[in-house]
């Protein structure tokens, strides 16, 4: 059962990728985050597993180097990665209104 | 805003504005917010509405100009293996007919018209608005406090309808911060494919439309089901897993949809489709002893905020858009006996006992720790059923007794056979 290898390799396999897919996603754009990192340093020193950077399923999130980057502009608002991070280090709000994600078909 | 409304709706999906047209139309002073651009823009669901709850708002709505892609007469489960599937279903020409029994739909569409139906039963309706507090006097919710200037809204009673992923139900203490062995994490994808294609390849005509449930190793063995829905000119393919277990298998929601996807059986419906859309969402799995507290002073909450998801049906729609209702009625009875406390909001949990709702969301209640502690539902058993199958079938000159031998064997090798009854046993019992 545990073949993330060959799931990733499809993912790339597939002619689509996930940013692909994402590419596809209508949004109207906020300037500003509606998702903040309530404390840094967990990320860096408690957090081993970095959920968040594979159980979101639009990619928001991406350990780079020493901290956690956020991506907001592609959030799809499911709200996941608030229960994701078990220690609970994700502040997310809804976004503005009017802005965010607009589905086309829902 | 200075006015007083009645019935504040925060969230236009199916409870929401059943909700509102149901309040609206009985001549309550009603306002519904939605935070995006539309009502529509920002929901999600497999997705399937049931014409008999639809039609409890919106009578003969097929009628009606409601965006509908199929209705459905067809309804297969499969258990999935990594090269075959056992598949189970129930077709009827009888659902091909009107009234019909269910019908996929595409929820940007859907919503959009649904609220314009309460709308034109009187509700207001404020898009593009975020609802981000409630208003209190003492204990009691009078109002909500939006994203906009000047932005306080007072009513007698507020309908929280805001779907799975609610700040408000948690922020005003109604509900505790859902584990995550109590949600599903569901991606799906809309697949353009001519419409020719689609009826050849499920075997339909016309508006009608196939259900396809997967199981096993279309969730590679977690708790959770893959799901492709046909659409007039598209599918809905997704997969939908519990929370807790792709933490812990650290598998990525898309990689698992594209795991759904190259499975041979699947491979096959979707060859040649165009990807139109890709789409996330949160499933409340909780189930009945997960529900919130469902009212207090001047409020009530529906839907999927309330936890009010079939999981063993896969229904959620109809849970939402009758809770809704139920919930417009009991505004409706408080605003008759002027009092808005929960003397007279405890009416609203009340009928939900009465009704399917809360039945059967009681009668599943043991389901998901059963599942979760049992987890060869979903690993080991989908894959002696197609073992069995595969044996079974396979012509090979063998006599078909040494053949139950062999698939006896195997079956004992894995599971006992005290264990297996057991496990049927205990199955039959939360399940029946």
């Amino acid at each position: 059962m545990e073949n993330l290898e060959g799931l990733v390799q499809s993912v790339e396999g597939d002619g689509m990728n996930l940013d692909d897919k994402l590419y596809l996603i209508r949004f109207q754009p906020d300037n500003r985050s509606h998702i903040r990192i309530k404390d840094e340093h967990i990320c860096l020193t408690d957090c081993e597993k970095k959920w968040c950077t594979f159980i979101c399923p639009a990619k928001v999130y991406d350990w780079e180097e020493k901290e956690i980057k956020i991506a907001y502009e592609g959030c799809i608002e499911c709200g996941t990665c608030r229960y994701g991070c078990l220690f609970d280090n994700i502040e997310w709000k809804n976004p503005r209104g009017g802005f965010g994600i607009m589905y086309k078909n829902g | 805003m200075t006015d007083k409304f009645d019935v504040i709706v925060v969230g236009a999906g199916p409870a929401g504005i059943a909700a509102a047209h149901t309040a609206a139309k009985a001549g309550l002073k009603v306002i519904m917010f939605e935070r995006g651009d539309h009502p529509g823009a920002k929901n999600v669901m497999g997705g399937v509405i049931y014409r008999q709850p639809t039609e409890e708002i919106i009578p003969e709505f097929w009628k009606k100009g409601a965006p509908l892609e199929r209705h459905l007469v067809e309804q297969r489960a499969w258990i999935m293996d990594k090269d075959s599937v056992v598949s189970i279903g129930y077709k009827s020409s009888l659902y091909g007919e009107e009234p019909y029994n269910n019908f996929t739909v595409l929820r940007a569409r859907f919503d959009r018209w649904f609220a314009k139906q309460a709308v034109e039963a009187g509700a207001l309706l404020i898009t593009e608005t975020v609802v981000e507090e409630f208003l209190y006097e003492g204990n009691k919710i009078v109002g909500v406090k939006t994203g906009r200037d000047e932005g306080e809204v007072r009513a007698n009673v507020v309908i929280l309808a805001e779907g799975a992923n609610s700040l408000l139900a948690q922020k005003s203490g109604m509900q505790r911060h859902i584990p995550t062995d109590q949600l599903a994490v569901a991606v799906k994808e809309i697949i353009a494919l001519p419409k020719g294609t689609i009826e050849d390849r499920f075997n339909v005509e016309g508006d009608q439309g196939v259900t396809i449930e997967c199981y096993g190793e279309s969730t590679l063995g977690m708790m959770g089901t893959g799901f492709i829905y046909t659409n007039k000119d598209t599918l809905s393919i997704g997969v939908g897993a519990i929370m807790d277990q792709m933490l812990k298998k650290k598998i990525a929601p898309y990689e698992l949809l594209e795991h759904f996807k190259n499975l041979p059986q699947v491979k096959r419906l979707i060859h040649g489709g165009e990807i139109k859309e890709y789409l996330g969402h949160l499933i409340p799995e909780g189930g009945y002893k997960a529900i919130p507290k469902l009212y207090r002073d001047g409020l009530m909450i529906a839907g999927d905020a309330a936890m009010m998801v079939n999981g063993i049906h896969r229904e959620g729609s109809n849970l939402a858009m009758i809770s809704g209702k139920i919930a417009a009625e009991t505004a409706i009875r408080a605003k008759e006996r002027d009092d808005f406390t929960s003397n007279t909001l405890a009416f609203y949990k009340q009928e939900l006992e009465r009704s399917f709702v809360l039945k059967d969301l009681q009668k599943y209640q043991h389901v998901g720790t059963f599942m979760e502690s049992n987890p060869h539902f979903f690993t080991l058993y989908p894959h002696l059923a197609n073992y069995a199958a595969h044996e079974l079938l396979k012509v090979d000159s063998v006599p078909k007794r040494d053949k139950q031998k062999k698939i006896l064997h195997k079956v004992r090798q894995e599971r006992s056979l005290w264990k297996i009854s057991k496990d049927l046993f205990r199955a039959w019992r939360v399940m029946g």
